[in-house]
Order: structure tokens, then C-alpha cells, then sequence
């Protein structure tokens, strides 16, 4: 019998660049659309329809040097691909859960401690969701905690802070998201904490919310843990940033390590191109240049520091990202208004969910979040 | 629910992933090439995987119709004729059949499963499958043009062959269904 190898498993072979070699066997629409991405694997895509009658064609396509890691979409056609290649004489291992389990997967990263002089160690974890390469934040100081952009996964955060002894107090969306269904409203429900969001992005909700709006601010815990918000427009119209401790900068959709933010799943790419503009060149470069910036996504596993974690200075970013260095105003709308990716799977329907309008069930929101991040342009 | 004539139904209902494609290619293996089978599946995933599964092994995958949570996927088995040469000499193109598609004395004849037609057939054309065209030939009207349509030409070739024995004015149409560039309807 393989045996499974779990999604945290993988995502630590990413992050150590370790070798991996992933026989894939889902259809090949699937895996071209979509697949687990490292630096140092390598591929062999097969579906396993195509393995009913016995895998010994591919045998000779597996290496034996570096482990092997059978990968399908939910867990039930790898296990029966993984076995048939431990009969004919392989080691090999199966992911468990299979994709729909890589897609939900949240690897908890600490930043480091906020405050170094200070009694209190205020602290920033990233918790990196690896196969769609979004990332939500929990800032932390003296028992207290405040999540940012949090996903649907809410009891991986309600863990995390339970374990810790963590007493969540606010949750905020930077925007209304378009690309993967929120957990905030269901964590502020659960916990008791205060459920923010923009004003200008909520005009549809069907809840009661906090209004996130420019100068906002919480504090964390009893000591100076600041976080304020920064009125960002760009991706979306009431899109939000945060200065926190004056040490980090979390920019939502609208800045990337190696992007910018797409003005168009809102369906109004014209009118808000201009918003976006003016929050990366001009809102942004009055800030401080050693704030560390930290994005809601990230788009590439290149993207990811030595530690797995997804961070890099604004100064760095203000000289290398070239979304913030198109000098000529027409360039830049033509570049964030033409030849944008696809949009996301079910972006209306994840909109819609959002704001309350949708109720689906757990598998519907699954299924509505398939699929790689598509909300950043280059 | 509209239901569509199969020669089999396989229920593959809450059965997970691979188990709804290894039933479906054991049911494909009991059956006569040109033969239409319905599978019952639940799994989402079922849709692309035998759309995919069905290329690559040369069968033909005709259409799923989502019936609440059940998806019921209709699949051709291949059929071996297709690449005998037509023997029925009276052959007109798609080209023709589209001009003298709206005349009153034209009738197009469909004559492939029920389940092909269903997903796409062209507008104003009758199904009747090859199998039972002996039986319900009285149906059609003798005093018109028929003009017999299956996918490649094949099947449509021996419906030919049957009509004109039976004194119906007929041309068949090559290549057909697979090549058909003009408007279609759906009846499912």
C-alpha cells in the first residue's frame, strides 16, 4: 500500500526546495489550468484513465533517485494509480486529499516579533495558502490577535489562536474579494470580534459590518501594536491597506512582490485605473521606505522567501516591481486594462457569496474556488 | 426531466473518482460499437474526466444534462463502420443540405442514436436511428427530397441503401453531423 504524503509534507519540500517528482493524474486540461508548484519538482502528467489497464508504459518515465508523489483531485484515483505502481515494484506516495486538499491548505509563517525593544514580543504570522497563493495575516501582541483577509478555512485560524491562548478581536478584508470566499464574517461571528470592511466595497452586503475607512485604526493588545488603515483604491474601490507598527505594509490586491492589482473583476477596469494609479504612485511613495511590504497573494513560488514567508522592503519594490515604474500614464492604463489573465473561476459567484447575497454549501464554495490565483497583472 | 433513449443506463451515483470511468469503460466493453450509454454520476469531476476519456480511447462523448445533483453523461461506443467507403451513390454536401434546408419539399432525416441528436441535430431534421428506420419508415413522407444525415456518413450510407430499396427519393450527406458549420438546435 503507498503511503499519503500530507499537503503540510509538500508544502515543506517547497519551501526547503527539496526534489519532488509529481506524477499528476488528473485530465490534462486540469493540470495544465492548475498544479503544485516548487522549484525543484518536476512533472509527469498522465491521466489516470489512461492507467486502468496497468501503469507499466510509464514505469520507465519515474524516477527512482527522488520521491514520488502521486497527485489527483480528490485523493480516490492517485490511490488507485499509487497502488498499482507499489505493485509493480515502486515506492511512491499519494497526496492526501488531493488537490481540493492542496487548494485549502494554510501554512502558518511567523514574521518575526513587532516590537524588539519593547516587554511585549507583538508578532506577525502569515498564514501562506500555498496552492492559490493567498495570504492572510494574524497580528499579534499580549493574548490579543487581529486577523487580516482571512479565508474560508476559519478553523485553521480559530486553532491557531486557541492553541496560543489568542483572544481574536477584530477581523478586517482589505476588499470585497472576487477571487476566494472570505472567513472573516464567520470568524467575527464566531469569536465575538468586530468584522470590518470598506464602505465603498460594501454597498451590496446583506450584514452588519464595521465601516474600514481611512485613518481607521485598532490597537492590538495594551502596548503600541498599531494598525491603521490606508485608503488604497485600485483593485476594487474601497480597496484598503494597513501600516502596522509602522513596520509592515499590507497592501491587499493592489501591490505584489513582482505585480500590481487588476482594476477589471468588479467589471469597471476605466473608472478605477486611475484609482489605482494613484495609490501606487503617489499614496504608497509617501510612505516610509522601509516598511516590509506584505501582499494578500502571492503568483509565483519564486515569490517566497528563504522561510517560505512572502515579504519584501517598499524600497525594494518601488526600484524592482515594474508595475510601479511605467512613467507614461497611458502605458500604464493600457497595461492594466488590455491583455489581462483570465479571471478567476466563479468570480461573480465568490463576489456574490461575499457579500452575503450566496449561501452555497461547502462543497459549492469548493468548487467555485478551483483553480489558480488570476488577480495580478505584470 | 427529459429523459434520453439509451441502450444502457449505468448508475455510477455516489461512487468517487476513478470508480465512475472503470465502470463506464467495463459497461463499454458489453457493448455493440455504435451503441449509447448513460452514465448516472454525482462526482463533479466525472464530466471532464469522460469528456477526456472518451477522446483518447475513440469513443464519443456526446453531452451531459445536469438533473439536480445527478449528471447524466451520454457516451457513444466507437463504432468500426465509419471508415467504409459509402456505397449509396447519390451524395450531396453539408453545403447543399443547408441551401435546400428551408424548401417545402425537403426533408432532412437524422438517423443516428437518439441521445447524438438530442445534443445537436439541425434545425427541422427528424430523428429516427438507423436501428429502427425498418420498422418506422412509414413516418416519413415519400412524396418529399430526403436527405439522410449521421455523423461521418456511414450510418446514413445504409439508411440510404434501406429507403431507396423502398422506393424513397433520397441523397446522403457527407460528411454530416461531425462537420456540420451551421446553425444546430438542442433538445435536452
Amino acid at each position: 500500500m503507498a503511503q499519503a504524503m500530507t499537503t503540510k509534507e509538500v508544502t515543506q519540500k517547497i519551501i526547503h526546495r527539496e526534489k519532488l517528482f509529481i506524477l499528476d493524474v488528473r485530465n490534462e486540461e486540469a493540470f495544465q489550468d492548475w498544479k503544485i508548484e516548487g522549484e525543484q519538482f518536476s512533472y509527469l502528467n498522465v491521466p489516470y484513465f489512461d492507467l486502468l489497464d496497468g501503469v507499466e508504459d510509464i514505469l520507465d518515465q519515474l524516477p527512482t533517485d527522488q520521491p514520488v508523489l502521486v497527485v489527483c483531485a480528490k485523493e480516490g484515483s492517485s490511490i488507485f494509480v499509487a497502488d498499482l505502481l507499489e505493485e509493480a515494484g515502486r515506492t511512491v506516495s499519494y497526496l492526501s486529499g488531493g488537490m481540493k486538499a492542496w487548494s485549502e491548505h494554510l501554512e502558518p509563517i511567523s514574521l518575526g516579533s513587532l516590537n524588539e525593544t519593547g516587554a511585549d514580543q507583538g508578532e506577525v504570522v502569515q498564514f501562506v495558502r500555498i496552492g492559490k497563493g493567498c495570504l492572510s495575516y494574524m497580528i499579534i501582541s499580549e493574548g490579543e490577535a487581529v486577523l487580516v483577509d482571512a479565508t474560508r478555512m476559519t478553523d485553521v485560524y480559530l486553532d491557531y489562536a486557541q492553541a496560543r491562548q489568542l483572544n481574536i478581536t477584530h477581523v478586517f478584508d482589505t476588499h470585497l474579494h472576487a477571487d476566494h470566499i472570505s472567513g472573516g464574517r464567520e470568524i467575527a461571528e464566531k469569536t465575538g470580534a468586530t468584522y470590518w470592511l470598506p464602505p465603498k466595497d460594501a454597498t451590496d452586503v446583506t450584514f452588519d459590518y464595521a465601516a474600514l475607512e481611512d485613518g481607521s485604526h485598532v490597537q492590538v493588545g495594551d502596548t503600541q501594536i498599531d494598525v491603521r488603515a490606508l485608503y488604497s483604491p485600485g483593485h476594487t474601490i474601497g480597496s484598503t491597506s494597513f501600516v502596522v507598527d509602522n513596520r509592515y505594509l499590507l497592501t491587499g490586491d493592489i501591490l505584489f512582490i513582482d505585480s500590481i492589482g487588476r482594476p477589471d473583476l468588479a467589471g469597471l477596469a476605466e473608472d478605477w485605473v486611475g484609482d489605482l494609479r494613484d495609490s501606487l504612485y503617489n499614496t504608497y511613495r509617501e510612505l516610509s521606505k522601509d516598511l516590509v511590504v506584505l501582499p494578500a497573494h502571492f503568483m509565483l513560488i519564486e515569490e517566497l522567501n528563504e522561510d517560505g514567508s512572502v515579504a519584501e522592503k517598499l524600497d525594494v519594490l518601488l526600484a524592482n516591481n515594474h508595475g510601479l515604474n511605467i512613467e507614461d500614464e497611458e502605458t500604464f492604463r493600457k497595461m492594466v486594462t488590455e491583455n489581462l489573465p483570465p479571471q478567476p473561476n466563479a468570480y461573480q459567484e465568490i463576489r456574490e457569496t461575499n457579500m452575503g447575497k450566496q449561501s452555497p454549501d461547502l462543497e459549492a464554495q469548493r468548487e467555485m474556488e478551483v483553480g489558480p490565483n488570476r488577480c495580478a497583472v505584470r | 426531466m427529459q429523459t434520453i433513449k439509451t441502450d444502457i443506463v449505468l448508475d455510477a451515483r455516489g461512487l468517487a473518482c476513478p470508480m465512475p470511468i472503470v465502470r463506464t469503460k467495463k459497461t463499454m466493453k458489453t457493448l455493440e460499437p455504435g451503441q449509447v450509454v448513460e452514465v448516472q454520476a454525482t462526482d463533479k469531476g466525472s464530466t471532464a474526466d469522460l469528456r477526456a476519456w472518451a477522446n483518447s480511447t475513440g469513443n464519443q462523448y456526446l453531452g451531459t444534462i445536469e438533473d439536480g445533483d445527478v449528471l447524466r453523461h451520454y457516451v457513444r461506443k466507437s463504432s468500426g463502420n465509419d471508415q467504409e467507403a459509402p456505397a449509396f451513390q447519390q451524395v450531396v454536401n453539408n453545403e447543399t443540405v443547408e441551401a435546400v434546408r428551408g424548401n417545402a419539399d425537403t426533408l432532412i432525416l437524422d438517423v443516428r442514436e437518439t441521445a447524438e441528436y438530442a445534443f445537436s441535430h439541425i434545425p427541422s431534421a427528424v430523428n429516427i436511428p438507423l436501428g429502427e428506420l425498418e420498422e418506422r419508415m412509414e413516418e416519413l413522407d415519400s412524396s418529399k427530397t430526403i436527405y439522410v444525415v449521421c455523423r461521418t456518413g456511414s450510418r446514413s450510407d445504409l439508411a440510404c441503401q434501406q429507403l431507396d430499396a423502398k422506393g424513397f427519393n433520397v441523397q446522403n450527406v457527407i460528411p454530416g453531423m461531425s462537420d456540420w458549420k451551421y446553425d444546430t438546435n438542442q433538445t435536452v
